[in-house]
């Protein structure tokens, strides 16, 4: 049998290959030869075979058949096979492998050897991968050597009780008695793996912590190596760029660290040392910075006093001038880290941070668009806002979603003026309008809404944006719903923000038709374009027929939420012309909800605090806590016209969730007004059944008819009649048509009708006919009100009554119990 | 730190050091993507980027990737420092070290590797110890044989 190739010979061989099919097969025949050395168990070259192996391990070849003969290699007696041996079993061996636990002798065996390179191989290999088993068997071992004299196995041992306390941290407990001299050594070895040792033991166990800071004083002990570190003159042995053993330096200033945070004690006794290294270190190469770094990061972890801070920050500051890269990179980071802290201190370097927008790294680009939008604040928002917007112009496609998110919130906390706000956002609606996160649309429509003055602006602004381009979903989406609600005031030229432009009612409806048959508009812009020239009808005076064609042109349309809308519509100009300007009138301002939905929702059960809400800065709308109290005090008289008009897009009326929680026990349990998470965007309640109502099938139609009607309120001459509906198909929906009479001799004026519900049901109010109810019972009010009960509960209401009546106003307020059951069950 | 590789312009692998426990697919897995990272980057770029829960510290040395995968507590610059460290070492091994003395002889590369760290930190600080220490390993590595079979 010829010798098996040497190992220098194989790679060489495998090297020339030109093709990876080549090498597979120089692979195999290889593998082969060894396969059949191994069967013929050859121990004179079963290193050699071995070592060949692993080569080929690393090309990415399967090598498991090579696992048991590295644990004989690590059984033989000679130094060149164990060392091979222990080699492939880092390798192969892992603690996933079955054969795993099988070397556990032979390293307990190795770890007593004579000579210490054989215990150094046996202790490398048991603390690079052992397992947790292995650990456990062989922890005495291992703190035997941590006891020994001989430098040399003593680091090694150190390093190895760190894995054995990280798979096994119940064993930390019997290092503690040997870790008592360690620091005296000399050797820096010794004193490096002990201080990782050390600060293995103080993060995973408070207890032993406590240990180190007062019974061993470990604070003054590292202090003083520090500071020999420091102040000894040059060692040939240790030094790198005129620094005396860097590493080691890192490590200690890192376990003060620990030892300082939350402790005044310890923080007091590092004060000046943490000083000296920060002012005296050498800056001009990597090594000085690295050390600073660890030192910074060191004084803003643990309670130093404020000078040393503002000299960390400065330490920083510098960081962020310096040529490397890698410095500003880390600089950048830590900021990122002490912002919240130390704002002031950060905020004096600004102008160095919004300068790294502009840097060629992506990394650090992304650490200075999260810095720059946390040191936005009331003084600095017009400045910043401009360079925000030029990065965001600039930048990779990557970042721009969470700018976009980032400035809308920035604007949003900080705007200077209404009219920045809207300007603002379109420029970001202009310039990334594509990469603005879904989420954003509807926060940034009700922003519009409640910006009431600037509605002609903004209107005509989004219309002349969406002219050139209506690519860019969120804008186009943005634009649409503007133009539907504002259409009048573009044709009418009303702006005064600036010069208003002359566009005809074609010209819109133009310019939507075109977003609805474009193939760049999703089927949602579709949607918000049909709404809108629907919307337009009631807006518009002669094109009322072009809408209602465009109208009926969809009713066929492939897109079933198109062709639902559009159905409706046409139901709407045939069958029920008479409500169309109601339904569609102009969008009442919003209450702006924040929560992120149901899971914030807070459960009071019967508790009438409501949860205390997280603090933030106070959106432009009315507060949360204001909503609590308008659901107990809906009635009296806010602004919120009561009725909600149906909205037949995807803008969800949140003031249909206060009328919720009239009814007897005060749950705020559905409230809207929930803790929001403080960087979330604020979003708006959607009843949901609003829309299902309308989309999964036409009511009106398909009712349920000979359910009785009955007296709701009979008071003063005043009677209020229910008729009920019900749909076959959704059951869960109850139609109810109030009819109000007045058989007085005066008119009822102003009359407003207003109902809640229990919690479980949701409620829709529709416009009602009239705000008169004449006298003699010579007409009605009529008004049509949608209840949701999916739980089919006893239906239940509570109703108020306003109404002006001989000269004086009047007000009350019932309870309605005595609904038929075939209304709700 | 939880791993170390090293690898050609090419990709191809030349080292790799493991310092955590996962399965073969997942350290092949864990390979190819992070080597597509970094020689993706350009020369301006700096040497860390983040990688899942990790950070990634790259430099290269001629055609060689030296990259160091640490947790999100260690010191990104004197990782720098380790991976320079390491190299010197090879150097003065070698003698002028290059790609071709690590692919011929990567097991030495490896017990090298293996004095200078442990379990992922650094063991010795002091390079003339490391050596001094390489030296006699290999001395006693020609005392078992009176002729060496490996090369």
């Amino acid at each position: 049998m010829p010798a098996p190739i040497r190992l220098r010979e194989l790679i060489r061989t495998i090297r020339t290959a030109r093709t990876q099919a080549e090498e597979r097969e120089m692979i195999q025949k290889e593998c082969a030869a060894i396969r059949s050395s191994f069967r013929e168990e050859d121990n004179t070259y079963r290193c050699r075979n071995v070592a060949k192996l692993l080569y080929m391990h690393m090309l990415g070849y399967p090598a498991h058949f090579g696992q048991l003969e590295c644990l004989k290699l690590i059984a033989s007696q000679k130094f060149t096979d164990k060392r091979i041996g222990y080699l492939g079993a880092m390798l192969l061996l892992d603690e996933r492998q079955d054969v795993h636990l099988l070397m556990t002798n032979c390293i307990k065996n190795d770890l007593n050897h004579s000579t210490q390179y054989v215990q150094g191989l046996a202790l490398c290999t048991l603390g690079c991968m052992g397992s947790s088993e292995m650990c456990r068997d062989l922890a005495g071992e291992v703190e035997k050597l941590l006891k020994t004299s001989n430098s040399y196995l003593r680091k090694k041992a150190a390093l190895c009780a760190v894995h054995v306390i990280r798979k096994v941290p119940e064993l930390m407990e019997m290092f503690l008695p040997a870790t008592k001299n360690l620091l005296n050594e000399k050797n820096h070895g010794v004193l490096h793996t002990s201080v990782v040792l050390l600060t293995e033991m103080c993060e995973r166990s408070p207890d032993m912590l406590a240990h180190f800071r007062k019974n061993e004083k470990l604070v003054p002990q590292l202090v003083r190596i520090l500071k020999n570190l420091i102040m000894s003159g040059y060692s040939p042995e240790h030094d790198v760029s005129g620094i005396s053993d860097p590493f080691l330096q890192v490590r200690i200033l890192r376990l003060l660290r620990i030892l300082g945070r939350n402790d005044d004690d310890s923080s007091e006794a590092m004060n000046d040392i943490l000083a000296q290294v920060a002012t005296n270190t050498e800056t001009s190469k990597n090594v000085g910075n690295a050390i600073l770094y660890e030192t910074v990061l060191t004084i803003m972890d643990i309670k130093s006093e404020s000078g040393l801070r503002v000299l960390a920050i400065n330490i920083l500051g510098r960081f962020l001038l310096n040529n490397d890269k890698n410095i500003r990179y880390v600089a950048l980071t830590s900021l990122l880290k002490t912002v919240q802290t130390d704002h002031n201190a950060v905020q004096r370097h600004r102008s160095t941070i919004v300068d790294c927008l502009k840097d060629l790294d992506v990394s650090i680009k992304r650490r200075a668009m999260e810095l720059s939008f946390a040191l936005v604040n009331g003084n600095n928002i017009r400045g910043m806002m401009k360079e925000l917007l030029y990065f965001l112009d600039s930048c990779e496609p990557e970042f721009k979603a969470d700018c976009a998110s980032g400035i809308f919130l920035a604007a949003e906390k900080y705007a200077p003026s209404k009219r920045w706000h809207i300007d603002t956002i379109m420029r970001v609606l202009t310039t990334a309008g594509s990469y603005v996160r879904d989420d954003a649309v509807p926060n940034l429509i009700q922003l519009i809404t409640n910006s009431v003055e600037m509605h002609a602006y903004t209107v005509q602004r989004l219309y002349k944006a969406i002219l050139g381009d209506y690519s860019q979903q969120p804008l186009v989406q943005v634009a649409a719903w503007c133009i539907g609600e504002y259409g009048d005031l573009l044709v009418s030229g009303q702006c005064e923000e600036e010069e208003p432009i002359q566009v005809t009612e074609d010209e819109v409806l133009d310019i939507l038709e075109s977003v609805l048959i474009s193939n760049m508009s999703t089927s949602v812009t579709r949607g918000y374009a049909l709404t809108a020239i629907m919307k337009l009808s009631t807006r518009f005076t002669c094109t009322v027929n072009r809408i209602k064609k465009v109208v009926s042109i969809y009713g066929s349309s492939i897109d079933v939420e198109l062709q639902q809308r559009a159905v409706e519509y046409n139901a709407l100009f045939k069958k029920y012309d008479h409500m169309r300007s109601a339904l569609l009138e102009r969008m009442p301002v919003m209450e702006k909800v924040t929560t992120n939905g149901p899971t914030e929702i807070v459960q009071t059960n019967g508790e009438t605090e409501p949860a205390p809400l997280e603090t933030k800065p106070p959106p432009s709308g009315p507060q949360p806590t204001s909503q609590a109290n308008d659901l107990l005090d809906l009635l009296g008289g806010n602004d919120i016209t009561p009725v909600i008009p149906t909205a037949p897009t995807s803008k969800p009326a949140s003031a249909g969730g206060e009328l919720l929680d009239l009814l007897g026990d005060i749950n705020l349990t559905g409230a809207p007004a929930a803790a929001p998470a403080p960087a979330s965007v604020p979003q708006v309640a959607q009843p949901p059944f609003l829309l299902d109502g309308l989309s999964s099938q036409p009511l009106f139609n398909d009712i349920t008819t000979g359910i009785p009607s009955i007296t709701a309120y009979s008071k003063n001459g005043l009677k209020i009649e229910f008729t009920f509906e019900r749909s076959n198909t959704n059951p869960s929906v109850t139609v109810i048509t109030i009819q109000a009479s007045n058989s007085t001799e005066l008119d009822m004026t102003d009359f407003v009708f207003q109902a809640a519900v229990p919690k479980t049901f949701q409620l829709q109010l529709l416009s009602p006919s009239s705000s008169v109810v004449p006298a003699f019972n010579t007409g009605t009010i009529t008004q049509v009100i949608k209840v949701l009960n999916p739980q089919k509960q006893q239906l239940r209401m509570r109703i108020k009554l306003t109404y002006n009546h001989k000269g004086s106003a009047m007000q009350d307020l019932a309870e309605v119990n005595n609904f038929p059951p075939q209304s709700w069950q | 730190m939880q791993f170390m590789l090293l690898f050609s312009r090419q990709g191809k692998l030349r080292l790799q050091k493991w310092y955590v426990s996962l399965s073969d697919r997942e350290k092949k897995k864990i390979t190819r993507e992070i080597v597509q990272t970094v020689l993706a980057r350009k020369p301006k770029m700096c040497s860390f980027l983040e990688w899942r829960d990790l950070k990634i510290v790259y430099k290269r040395y001629a055609t060689l990737y030296f990259c160091c995968a640490i947790e999100d507590q260690e010191n990104e610059l004197i990782t720098l420092e380790i991976i320079h460290r390491y190299v010197e070492l090879l150097d003065k091994y070698f003698g002028s070290v290059c790609e071709l003395d690590i692919i011929f002889n990567f097991e030495k590369a490896y017990f090298i590797l293996d004095e200078f760290l442990l379990g992922g930190e650094v063991q010795e600080t002091s390079k003339k110890n490391i050596l001094k220490a390489i030296e006699q390993a290999d001395l006693l590595q020609e005392i078992s044989y009176s002729t060496s079979l490996l090369c």
